[in-house]
Order: C-alpha cells, then sequence, then structure tokens
C-alpha cells in the first residue's frame, strides 16, 4: 500500500465542504483517546523566508507575509495560535544581517491578532549558527507545550547543518513522550520532513527514523512541516506527515526534475503556490486542514 | 624514543604504500573539492569495476557529500581530505549533492556521478 495519501480517500474522510482539503488522523479511533474532544484551530505558516531578494520567483517578497498576516487576522473565527514552521528569515552569512532579518521578521508577525505564537527554526534561520541568533531572538528550538489536551512537539531537526536532530534531543524527545498515555493525541511540529522524502534534494532528516520510532507506539501522532514549500501528505505507519506551502516561492514536485530550483512567477497568476493553513481539530485525535492561498482567503 | 621512531616508520609506510597505489594498479585517486556552492569537478566519471579513492576537502566550511542512490556519504571538514573509496558495480549516471548547509546557494550545490560499462 502507497505511503502517500490519495487525495480522494482525504475528501471522503473529510466529509465536509469546499476549502477543507482534508482530515488526517484517527477519524474512526476519536472515541477511544482519553483526553476528552475539546475542538480548536490553530494556523500554520511557514518558510516566509524573510530578506529573500529574487525578483525572478517572487516580486513581492517584501509584501507577502505582511500579506498573510493581514490574510490570518481576516479570518472568520481567530485561532488559538499561529505555528511558523521554519526558515523564518533567508540564510545570510552575516550574523548582524541575520539578527536584522529576525527582528524585522517579528515586527511584521507582532501584528498578527491571536494571542500566542510559536517559532521554530529552519535551516536558513539556524544552521549556519548553530541555532544562536534564533535563540536570541526566539527561544528555544525544541520544546513542548500542550493546548486544550493536545500535546505539542516542537522539534529541531536543522540548526545541526547536517540536519541531525542528534542524541542530546532525541533523549529529551524519549522523556517528554514518557509522560504521555500511548492514545493522547500528539503533534509534531518541525521543519524538514522526518522520512527520507527525496534525500537527492536533501528533503530528509538524517536521524528521523529514530524520530519515528519514538513516536511509534503512540496511537494518535500527526506530524506539521516546512521545508518543501508546498502541500505534500504522507503516512509513515499510521502516523501523517503533512508539508505546508511556502510564503515566499513554490517548489517542484518531490523528485520531479532534476534540480529543486524555484517555480517561478506568474504574472497572470501572482501568489500562485503560496498561502497558510488552517488546522482544526476534530474530536480527540482528528485534524481538518484547510488550506488559504495567499489573495484568496 | 623508540615510540617517535615506530610512529615515524609506520607513516612512512602508508605513504610509501599509498605512492605504490597511485603507479602500481590501486585505486584511481579522484580529488574533489568541495567550494560554494560548487563541486570541482562536478561531474565525475568512472568505469564499472573500477576501484577509485574519492578525496574531498573544503576550504572554506564544512561540507557534505552525498549520493543516494549509491549510498555514499562524506562529511568534509576544512584542513582535512575526506577519503571515499568506491567501486561502482553499476552503470549509470547517480545525482551527489552537498548535505550539509553551507549558505545561500547551498540548494543548488549538486552533480553527478557518471559510471559507463
Amino acid at each position: 500500500m502507497p505511503a502517500d495519501f490519495d487525495r480522494r480517500d482525504f475528501l471522503r474522510l473529510a466529509g465536509v465542504g469546499a476549502g477543507v482539503v482534508f482530515a488526517s488522523g484517527l477519524a474512526g479511533c476519536a472515541a477511544r483517546a482519553a483526553v476528552p474532544s475539546t475542538d480548536f484551530h490553530f494556523v500554520q505558516l511557514s518558510d516566509s523566508h524573510w530578506g529573500f531578494d529574487g525578483p525572478a520567483v517572487n516580486p513581492e517578497a517584501a509584501t507577502t507575509l505582511a500579506r498573510a498576516v493581514a490574510e490570518v487576522n481576516a479570518l472568520p473565527s481567530p485561532p488559538d495560535f499561529v505555528v511558523f514552521t521554519g526558515d523564518l528569515t533567508h540564510t545570510t552569512d552575516d550574523p548582524r544581517e541575520r539578527r536584522r532579518r529576525m527582528r524585522e521578521f517579528k515586527a511584521i508577525v507582532a501584528d498578527l491578532r491571536v494571542r500566542d505564537l510559536h517559532f521554530l527554526a529552519g535551516e536558513h534561520d539556524a544552521s549556519l549558527d548553530r541555532g544562536e541568533a534564533f535563540r536570541e531572538l526566539f527561544g528555544p528550538t525544541h520544546y513542548s507545550f500542550d493546548h486544550r489536551g493536545v500535546h505539542f512537539i516542537a522539534l529541531d531537526n536543522v540548526s545541526d547543518p547536517a540536519a541531525r536532530v542528534g542524541e542530546e534531543q532525541l533523549a529529551w524527545l524519549a522523556k517528554d513522550l514518557a509522560t504521555l498515555d500511548k492514545d493522547a493525541p500528539v503533534v509534531v511540529l518541525t521543519h524538514r520532513p522526518l522520512f527520507d522524502l527525496a534525500p537527492q534534494w536533501d528533503w530528509a532528516t538524517r536521524d528521523g527514523d529514530q524520530v519515528v520510532a519514538q513516536l511509534m507506539p503512540h496511537a494518535n501522532v500527526t506530524v506539521f512541516y516546512g521545508h518543501i514549500h508546498q502541500e505534500h501528505h504522507h503516512r509513515t505507519g499510521h502516523i501523517a506527515h503533512h508539508a505546508a506551502t511556502s510564503l515566499i516561492f513554490p517548489l517542484p514536485a518531490p523528485g520531479s526534475q532534476p534540480k529543486r530550483d524555484p517555480v517561478r512567477w506568474d504574472a497572470a497568476q501572482p501568489f500562485r503556490g503560496l498561502g497558510f493553513r488552517e488546522v482544526e481539530r476534530q474530536g480527540a485525535a482528528a485534524f481538518a486542514i484547510r488550506q488559504y492561498p495567499i489573495g484568496e482567503a | 624514543m623508540q615510540r617517535r621512531l615506530l610512529l615515524a616508520g609506520f607513516a612512512a609506510t602508508l605513504l610509501a604504500a599509498a605512492a605504490r597505489a597511485a603507479t602500481d594498479g590501486g585505486p584511481r585517486r579522484i580529488p574533489v573539492v568541495a567550494r560554494k556552492f560548487v563541486f570541482i569537478p562536478n561531474e565525475i566519471a568512472v568505469r564499472k569495476g573500477e576501484s577509485v579513492l574519492l578525496e574531498f576537502s573544503a576550504p572554506e566550511v564544512a561540507m557534505g557529500f552525498f549520493a543516494p542512490e549509491l549510498g555514499l556519504r562524506a562529511l568534509i571538514v576544512p584542513g582535512e581530505v575526506a577519503r571515499l573509496p568506491f567501486t561502482a558495480d553499476k552503470a549509470g549516471r547517480f545525482d551527489f549533492l552537498c548535505d550539509v548547509f553551507c549558505g545561500d546557494g547551498h540548494e543548488g550545490m549538486s552533480g553527478h556521478l557518471v559510471v559507463t560499462a
């Protein structure tokens, strides 16, 4: 059985109207979860690459993030929180410029009308200084928190430029998971895919299999990540992995062409392929994902 | 003193062995330099069944060499030579890339290893 999701299956599973891409998780098993259902929704933004300069792929690079912020603020129902799954800024060799970009990013997203923001680093933010500037401006690169019965785990697979989670963080993860019931709903947030999506394009985490092995005994796990600048849906066993679109430029489908060059800007369809997602918890361990293209929210 | 002499002797033996390998049918050495953001050369040609020794250096920052289809991987640290012995058992054109994030341009740092039958 292929591990990639069949979009039609999701639509059937979701059983909802247009706009919702699909539902994820073990909807049929929701009643087994130990935690009572408390529905809520959050927004995932990813890969804004603030500081990127490439008019051929995004002549609106200076405005796209602010558009996304405005469109999140215009949602009919404000999310409980917003999570950014990495590559907040575009990389630079200059530590001062890196921090300047991070401060500018923070100033823009400060306009989000939500109570809580959760930040993760991408390799563009953290790989050249092993997360030093990110920690100064955004806090720890890995952490966990609980929200209305769901345990969220933010994993750092980018501060090591070789894309390892590393022994220390793996040990921390084991301790964190040990506090949970095996049927507790768990959401993992990270930047790179935790599985070998396209190793020839560096779309993988070198020790991601060890993370997945730790998650496998847990019945209700969903992973949301970024890095690949497009929606993608995959399963490793019962664990669903959902990649998010970017806020700077789309990338080609995994392995679909020799190089992972950005998709060029199409003036006839500005912002095509860029957007954010709303994730709604439906029942104890099921999530519906609604995709919002920039300019169409 | 005796230990130093022994080590010196061992090093000399290794050097001599390497020199013999270069001239007496040992693995063919292929130097590869990993610079921001290119491999030099970015196309490496070998023959199927030929034993080669890939010798990587990175004069600027740490880099990686990864050819997933061939299972070849090396971490390249400035100031050191990373050696990777390789004998191709299949012909074809195989991608390799830098898998250690090295800056703005990292995503385009790739090449091909071409194995002829």
